[in-house]
Parts: C-alpha cells; sequence; structure tokens
C-alpha cells in the first residue's frame, strides 16, 4: 500500500494540483510544490502489524547511502541522540540508546517501524517521527507536510541499521 | 492597614503560585552557566573579558542620553539605576494592570519611551534595546528572580505553561522533553541546561553578539522545526513569564555568556 505502488487515487489528486497550478500559470511552482503531497500522501498509508512494518516502503535499500544519511546533520541527523562507534563519528548526543547492535536486536520490520513512527510503540517517545506527517502542530511552513525522509531514504537507513550487529 | 493587605495579596499570590506543580524542585534548580564549559563560565564572570558588557556600558549611555519629544533621558526620571532599577529584571515580565497587558523588560522600556519621553518604540532586537534592556537587567545581577503570578498574569502563566509542555515542529518535540526530561544529557557536543532565562540578554558565541531571551527561544524553535514566533510575539511573553515562575529564586546572571 506503500511505496512506488502509490494508490491512484493519490496519483490523481496530485495531477489535478499540477493542472490547477498550470492553469495559474505557475509551472516551476507546481513541479516543485507537487512533490510533496505524493511523499505526504504516502507518509500516511504505513501498514504497521504488530511491532514493525513489514512492507518496504521503496525500491531496496543501500546500506553504504543509509550510513551516510546516518551521520549527515541534515535530514537524518541521528547522531544528535544516538552514540554509535564509527570513527566518523566525533561528536554524538546521548538522549538514546547506541545504535550499535540495533541489527542484532531488531528485525527490518522492527527498525523500520522506529525510523518510520516510533511514537506508535511509545507515545511518550522523543524519537522524532522520520516518516510521518499528520498529528504534527506548528511545523514551520518550508517542512509542512514533509515527512522527514523519503520512502528510499528510510529504505536506506534500515539496510545500514541491520548491518550493525 | 494598607500594609497588611499588601502583604497578605502578597503572600496569597505566593501561595497561588506555589500550588503549582513544579517538574523541577527548587532545590535541584540550576542556572544554564552550570552546564557551560569552565572557559566561558569565566568569560561570563570577568566584567572585562565578557563582551556582553560591551551592550550594558552602551545601555549606560541611552539611559542618560535625552531623547524624545520631552527631552528627557530614563536619568531625568529614574535617577541612578543601581539603585532604582536594582531587581526590576527579577520580576519581569509582569502584568501591567493599567495598559492591561504583560510587559517584559523590553517592553517595559519602550512603554516609557512611547508614553513619557515622546520617543517611538525599539525596535525588538535592535542593539539600543538590547543595549538598554541588558543596562537595566544588569542592575539586578545575583537577586532572585521572582516572577508575580497573579490576576491578570495568571491567564499568560497558563497559557506559557501549556506551550512549553506540548510537542511541536517536525521534529515534535516539547521544551521539557529537552529541558525537563533531558537536562544534564548531550545534544551532539552540547549540553542541554534546564533551560532558564536568567542571563538574557546574553551573548552567544554563536551570535557573535548579545541577543534577548526570544532569540534564544526562536533557535529552539527553529531547532525542532518549528514556525517561529516573532521576537515580542505573545507566545514569547507567556513562556518568558512561565520561565520566570519555573526558575524562582535563581540569580540573574545579566549579562550571561553563553555557547
Ligand atoms: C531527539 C532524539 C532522537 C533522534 C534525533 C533519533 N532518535 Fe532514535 N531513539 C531515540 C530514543 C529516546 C529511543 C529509545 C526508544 C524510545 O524512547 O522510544 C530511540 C530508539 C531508536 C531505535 C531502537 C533502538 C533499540 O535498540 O531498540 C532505533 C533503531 C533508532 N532510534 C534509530 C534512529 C535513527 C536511524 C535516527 C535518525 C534517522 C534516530 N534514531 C534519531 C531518540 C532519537
Ligand atoms: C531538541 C531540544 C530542545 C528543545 C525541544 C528546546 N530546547 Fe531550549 N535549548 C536547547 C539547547 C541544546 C540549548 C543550548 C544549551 C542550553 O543552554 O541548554 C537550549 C537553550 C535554551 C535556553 C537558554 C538557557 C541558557 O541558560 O542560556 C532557554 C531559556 C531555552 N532553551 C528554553 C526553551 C523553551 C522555552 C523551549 C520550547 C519553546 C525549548 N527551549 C525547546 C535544546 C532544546
Amino acid at each position: 500500500m506503500s511505496g512506488p505502488n502509490a494508490p491512484t487515487g493519490n496519483r490523481f489528486s496530485l495531477h489535478k494540483r499540477v493542472l490547477q497550478r498550470l492553469l495559474q500559470r505557475q509551472l516551476l511552482a507546481a513541479i516543485w510544490c507537487a512533490m510533496p503531497y505524493t511523499v505526504a500522501a504516502q507518509a500516511a498509508e504505513i501498514a504497521v502489524l504488530g511491532d514493525g512494518i513489514a512492507q518496504p516502503l521503496a525500491e531496496p535499500g543501500d546500506a553504504r547511502r543509509g550510513r551516510a544519511l546516518l551521520l549527515s546533520r541534515d535530514p537524518a541527523n541521528c547522531v544528535l541522540c544516538h552514540g554509535l562507534n564509527d570513527p566518523a563519528v566525533r561528536f554524538s548526543g546521548n538522549l538514546a540508546p547506541p545504535l550499535d547492535g540495533a541489527g542484532s536486536r531488531l528485525t527490518a520490520a522492527q527498525l523500520r517501524l522506529r525510523v518510520a513512527d516510533s511514537s506508535r510503540l511509545n507515545p511518550d517517545t522523543i524519537m522524532p517521527a522520520y516518516f510521518k506527517t499528520e498529528g504534527l502542530r506548528e511545523v514551520a511552513s518550508s517542512y509542512r507536510g514533509k515527512p522527514v525522509l523519503t520512502p528510499q531514504q528510510v529504505e536506506d537507513l534500515v539496510v545500514y541499521l541491520s548491518t550493525l550487529r | 492597614m494598607m500594609l497588611m493587605a499588601a502583604a497578605f495579596l502578597l503572600g496569597a499570590a505566593a501561595c497561588l503560585a506555589q500550588a503549582q506543580q513544579r517538574n523541577i524542585a527548587l532545590p535541584e534548580l540550576r542556572s544554564g552557566s552550570t552546564y557551560m564549559s569552565p572557559d566561558i563560565k569565566a568569560m561570563q564572570d570577568d566584567t572585562f573579558a565578557n563582551p556582553a558588557m560591551l551592550w550594558v556600558e552602551k545601555g549606560a549611555k541611552l539611559w542618560n542620553a535625552a531623547t524624545g519629544a520631552s527631552a528627557q533621558a530614563c536619568a531625568s526620571c529614574h535617577k541612578d539605576a543601581a539603585a532604582s532599577m536594582k531587581g526590576v529584571a527579577a520580576r519581569h515580565p509582569a502584568f501591567d494592570n493599567k495598559a492591561g497587558k504583560l510587559l517584559n523588560l523590553e517592553g517595559r522600556i519602550n512603554q516609557c519611551r512611547t508614553a513619557r519621553q515622546g520617543a517611538p518604540a525599539l525596535a525588538y532586537e535592535s542593539e539600543e534595546l538590547l543595549a538598554l534592556t541588558a543596562y537595566v537587567a544588569h542592575q539586578s545581577r545575583g537577586l532572585p528572580l521572582n516572577v508575580a503570578i497573579h490576576d491578570g498574569a495568571r491567564p499568560h502563566f497558563e497559557r506559557g505553561q501549556v506551550l512549553y509542555q506540548r510537542r511541536m515542529g517536525q521534529m515534535n518535540l516539547a521544551c521539557m522533553h529537552c529541558h525537563e526530561w533531558n537536562a544534564g544529557k548531550r545534544l551532539l557536543a552540547e549540553p542541554i541546561s534546564q533551560g532558564h532565562g536568567n542571563a538574557y540578554p546574553a551573548y552567544r558565541l554563536e551570535w557573535q553578539a548579545a541577543g534577548s531571551l526570544h532569540r534564544r527561544l526562536r533557535a529552539c524553535y527553529f531547532g525542532v522545526r518549528a514556525e517561529m514566533p516573532l521576537p515580542g510575539a505573545q507566545d514569547l511573553l507567556d513562556l518568558e513569564l512561565y520561565l520566570g515562575w519555573r526558575g524562582q529564586a535563581l540569580l540573574v546572571e545579566t549579562p550571561g555568556v553563553r555557547r
């Protein structure tokens, strides 16, 4: 129900938006603004089963991309809170458990849910949901309606986290 | 008689504020400066090394400069700030019954300018307003925070508390998640303090300038990717009042130095 197989309803509404904007002769703005809507529509559709998301959100992830993402300041910034034993990590926060061994503790499905939306497991969590758009308030306009990560980025992280054993 | 009534009212106000549940008990309160590296703390404590003292000095000049239609200086009415402004910052924000609104120190200074000096209000975060605020607040250095939560202030206090505890932004975090649940821990390399306002305006190395408490709060809003209220906005004023109550009896450190 997610990822590349987005239901036609969303595609339709996307096209409708694009058409509307075209009518306003704002082609560039239209292409730019319409993109988040597809992602946002998908973000609402993750299928949670038990304590995981079994269904991948996109194409199989890439561990190298996942590692780079995990270390990046923007958009993921996982080391803001999590420690990780990796030569590239010079500073890391200690608000959260270290990610070392995450792949031996958790299955891909479990990792996917923890990255996508930890609040489904722990309503009091301080871990941001990286693939959720609903239920948020006062989101800065440049981020509004967009999940932090794309479906592909979530998959990249899941594959990389699985290698942490 | 009048005195007794006043004492009673004060006592009642203190009780009301006390009745609110404190998430950090008074003896556990710690100023932001106690979380900083020793070199930054030393910089704050040394009047000659503290870069924010430039703003205080500029504020002293403005205090004595006649301005506006009245051609009066702050000093024309208030004389020596060391005496007349002592403790003023410690009890702000305060609800002004006549104006019918909550005023922080910046707001009070601008009220004096417009109503008494006949001068235009200074823009929030302007060098002049920062300087005057830093100068006035500096006169309370070492005095305990003591804001009053009664009458008109109460709804602002309650709103401030809601804002403090409510998740916001794309990161979906509330002030309390960092400054109460995780004070003392580290966000990347940065130690998280209890988030008090007792050192503002403060010089931040990251800004390479002095800034108001509202500017600091906006940085927290930015961090959680939330829509930032403008400096001086009601939400920030209400939060400032809540912070004042929450930091009850912490000593004013203005002007602070922060990373
Ligand atoms: C603001 C803090 C914060 C950030 C940023 C953050 N996390 Fe977390 N994370 C937590 C906390 C706290 C937990 C512990 C579980 C809980 O409280 O829900 C956690 C739990 C996890 C877990 C489960 C760990 C286990 O062993 O059970 C994984 C996996 C994880 N995070 C991955 C990530 C990844 C990947 C990112 C970046 C894309 C990230 N986190 C960003 C705070 C954070
Ligand atoms: C994601 C974590 C986070 C959240 C959420 C957050 N802050 Fe902060 N805040 C920080 C960090 C980090 C600093 C800088 C280090 C310090 O002084 O604590 C800071 C600094 C402050 C300071 C300055 C303290 C000082 O002594 O200089 C205040 C006041 C403050 N925050 C209040 C708030 C309020 C009010 C909110 C909610 C509107 C909030 N914070 C939300 C992380 C956060």
